[in-house]
């Protein structure tokens, strides 16, 4: 067990770095240093100073604000992307594996074909993955002494699906709710940054990067906040899930 | 074997059939009518309803698929509304500039990630490893495209080497074009490096644990041949794995990074087909990508049985 300071390490920093993430989010919607929407025409394009200490964008609107509002905005689409693939990946996965047969054969080339899709689609994405990992878990629990034990006793299948094999499988698919949500954070952000997604005047990271590339030269410090941002909810998203792979799941580690 | 690439082969045809579907479905759910969008705010409803007709897009979506599907087979993906070319000849205008980006972004994921992976294994649990995985760590988190801000604010705004962004093809010279695409590749293939370094140091980690090794290390080989020789070639196979499947995710992440470093790509085609409404378009980049990842996905299942023979297949 030499391996569990390093593990705990990592899961302490990666739960510190995620619930600080929260806190400021959190916090955003009580209170931001200045308004993240109020531009001002002649505080344009400032470097960082004691009242914006992150500087302002092109319309003169506090980037630490709109940074702080943005948190709100990779948690919420975190949220949805992960939940909507979760529900339904593990209710795919679940029967799939469960059935066998053509259903499973037809689920797995479906999943397949998602998987050829970039990140940016995640809840569709997602959905594939927890499939998978469902599928899998089902596969290798269907014929555990428990599981049969629990059939002969006369459980039916629901019972069988939903008490015995369903909780067995969560560790693995806590692990991987926390790695996919870094995955649709950084979707959120491309897509924004894109201008497929979030819409101006609202605050997203992504979006506010692609403010940012217009004015490299005259406030370069507009770039580094919100890539700054993003990059250590993500860190600390990954270290989380890093670190409750090494508690939860063994055998992944 | 044999049996087994059949079964393989069929199973990547069923997979390219819904890649197909799902790009044909998730290309419908994009609002805008596109004949409205050509037609603009003058013409007038009958004649938008006409230009639907001739377009197809008054049919029901079974036969609309049924007939897209029917043509792509025979390599034709139909006509672009934005620029009155065929798709298929769009896409390959775009490819000498997407192609060589991802494959520069493949070849410095590999030379940056394979020896640093194999120098953190071989330090294992000493600074070494440790100052690796961080390093790795912080590459996984760092979005591509704030990577290629940073190399454009670092390069070309700061220090002024390089321009940022913009490329002149090919034919103004292999020197300046590659010049081009360097920044943008150093960027993209940031990420997947930092994911290929943590895959082979665990892979090369197996390897070192396996009796071989040890007889290998009691023969008194040097540490050198130990590593080069036997270990490095049977940690391979998953590296090559790995790598292959990256393969795929480059092309996709291309997207984005074009579009910081305004290259002519097929991401940005596809960028201004979206904005555009010009589904054929997006419909014919989309599956061209999509269907590209499942067949490299396809062929490194095949490499892997070739690699490792040991691997067998029911």
């Amino acid at each position: 067990m030499r391996r569990r300071p390093l593990a705990h390490a990592t899961f302490t920093l990666g739960a510190a770095i995620t619930l600080a993430l929260v806190a400021v989010a959190g916090l955003s919607l009580l209170y931001t240093p200045a308004d993240p929407l109020t531009m001002s025409i002649t505080g344009r394009l400032q470097g960082p100073s004691g009242g914006h200490p992150f500087g302002t964008d092109q319309f003169g609107r506090d980037i630490l604000s709109r940074v702080m509002a943005g948190a709100v905005t990779s948690i919420a689409v975190g949220v949805i992307a992960v939940g909507i693939g979760a529900a339904l990946g593990v209710a795919l996965g679940l029967l799939s594996g469960y059935v066998g047969g053509w259903l499973d054969e037809t689920l797995m080339r479906l999943v397949d074909a998602v998987q050829g899709f970039p990140a940016i689609l995640s809840a569709l994405l997602f959905t594939a993955v927890f499939a998978r990992l469902t599928r899998g878990s089902v596969l290798e629990l269907r014929e555990r002494e428990f599981v049969v034990a629990a059939r002969a006793l006369g459980a039916r299948d629901r019972r069988l699906l939903l008490r015995h094999i369903l909780p067995n499988t969560l560790a693995p698919l806590v692990v991987q709710a926390t790695t996919s949500f870094p995955v649709a954070i950084l979707a959120e952000a491309a897509l924004a940054y894109l201008g497929l997604g979030t819409q101006p005047p609202h605050p997203s990271w992504g979006l506010m990067l692609k403010e940012a590339q217009n004015f490299l030269g005259m406030n370069p410090w507009f770039a580094v906040f919100p890539g700054g941002a993003i990059a250590t909810a993500v860190l600390g998203l990954n270290l989380l899930g890093d670190g409750l792979r090494d508690l939860l799941d063994p055998k992944t580690a | 074997m044999r049996r087994y690439a059949a079964r393989r082969a069929a199973a990547l045809v069923a997979t390219l059939f819904f890649v197909s579907a799902l790009v044909f479905v998730v290309v419908r759910i994009l609002p805008g009518d596109p004949a409205a969008l050509i037609m603009g705010t003058e013409g007038s409803r009958e004649a938008s309803d006409r230009l639907r007709e001739s377009m197809g897009l008054n049919r029901p979506l079974p036969v609309q698929y049924v007939e897209w599907l029917a043509r792509a087979l025979r390599g034709d993906l139909g006509r672009s509304i934005q620029y009155d070319l065929p798709v298929g000849e769009l896409i390959a205008s775009r490819l000498p500039v997407t192609l060589p980006l991802a494959l520069m972004a493949a070849a410095f994921m590999v030379v940056a990630a394979v020896p640093l992976g194999l120098y953190a294994a071989t330090r294992h649990r000493r600074a070494g490893d440790y100052a690796t995985m961080i390093l790795s760590q912080i590459g996984i988190s760092v979005p591509q495209f704030w990577a290629g801000l940073l190399l454009i604010l670092l390069f070309s705004v700061t220090l002024g080497w390089v321009r940022s962004g913009g490329f002149e093809g090919w034919s103004s010279g292999v020197g300046a074009a590659l010049r081009s695409l360097l920044l943008p590749a150093i960027a993209l293939g940031l990420f997947q490096a930092a994911v290929l370094v943590r895959a082979t140091r665990s892979a090369v980690l197996d390897v070192l644990r396996e009796d071989y090794v040890r007889t290998a290390r009691a023969k008194g080989l040097s540490e050198l041949r130990v590593v080069g020789r036997h270990t490095l070639r049977n940690a391979l196979i998953p590296i090559v794995t790995v790598a292959g499947i990256q393969l795929g995710q480059l092309l996709a992440g291309a997207i984005v990074l074009e579009s910081v470093f305004a290259l002519p790509g097929l991401g940005r085609l596809a960028l201004g087909a979206i904005t555009a409404r010009d589904l054929p378009v997006v419909q014919g980049v989309a599956l061209f990508i999509a269907s590209t990842i499942v067949v490299i996905n396809f062929a490194v299942d095949l490499v892997y049985t070739v690699l490792d023979p040991r691997i067998r297949y029911e």
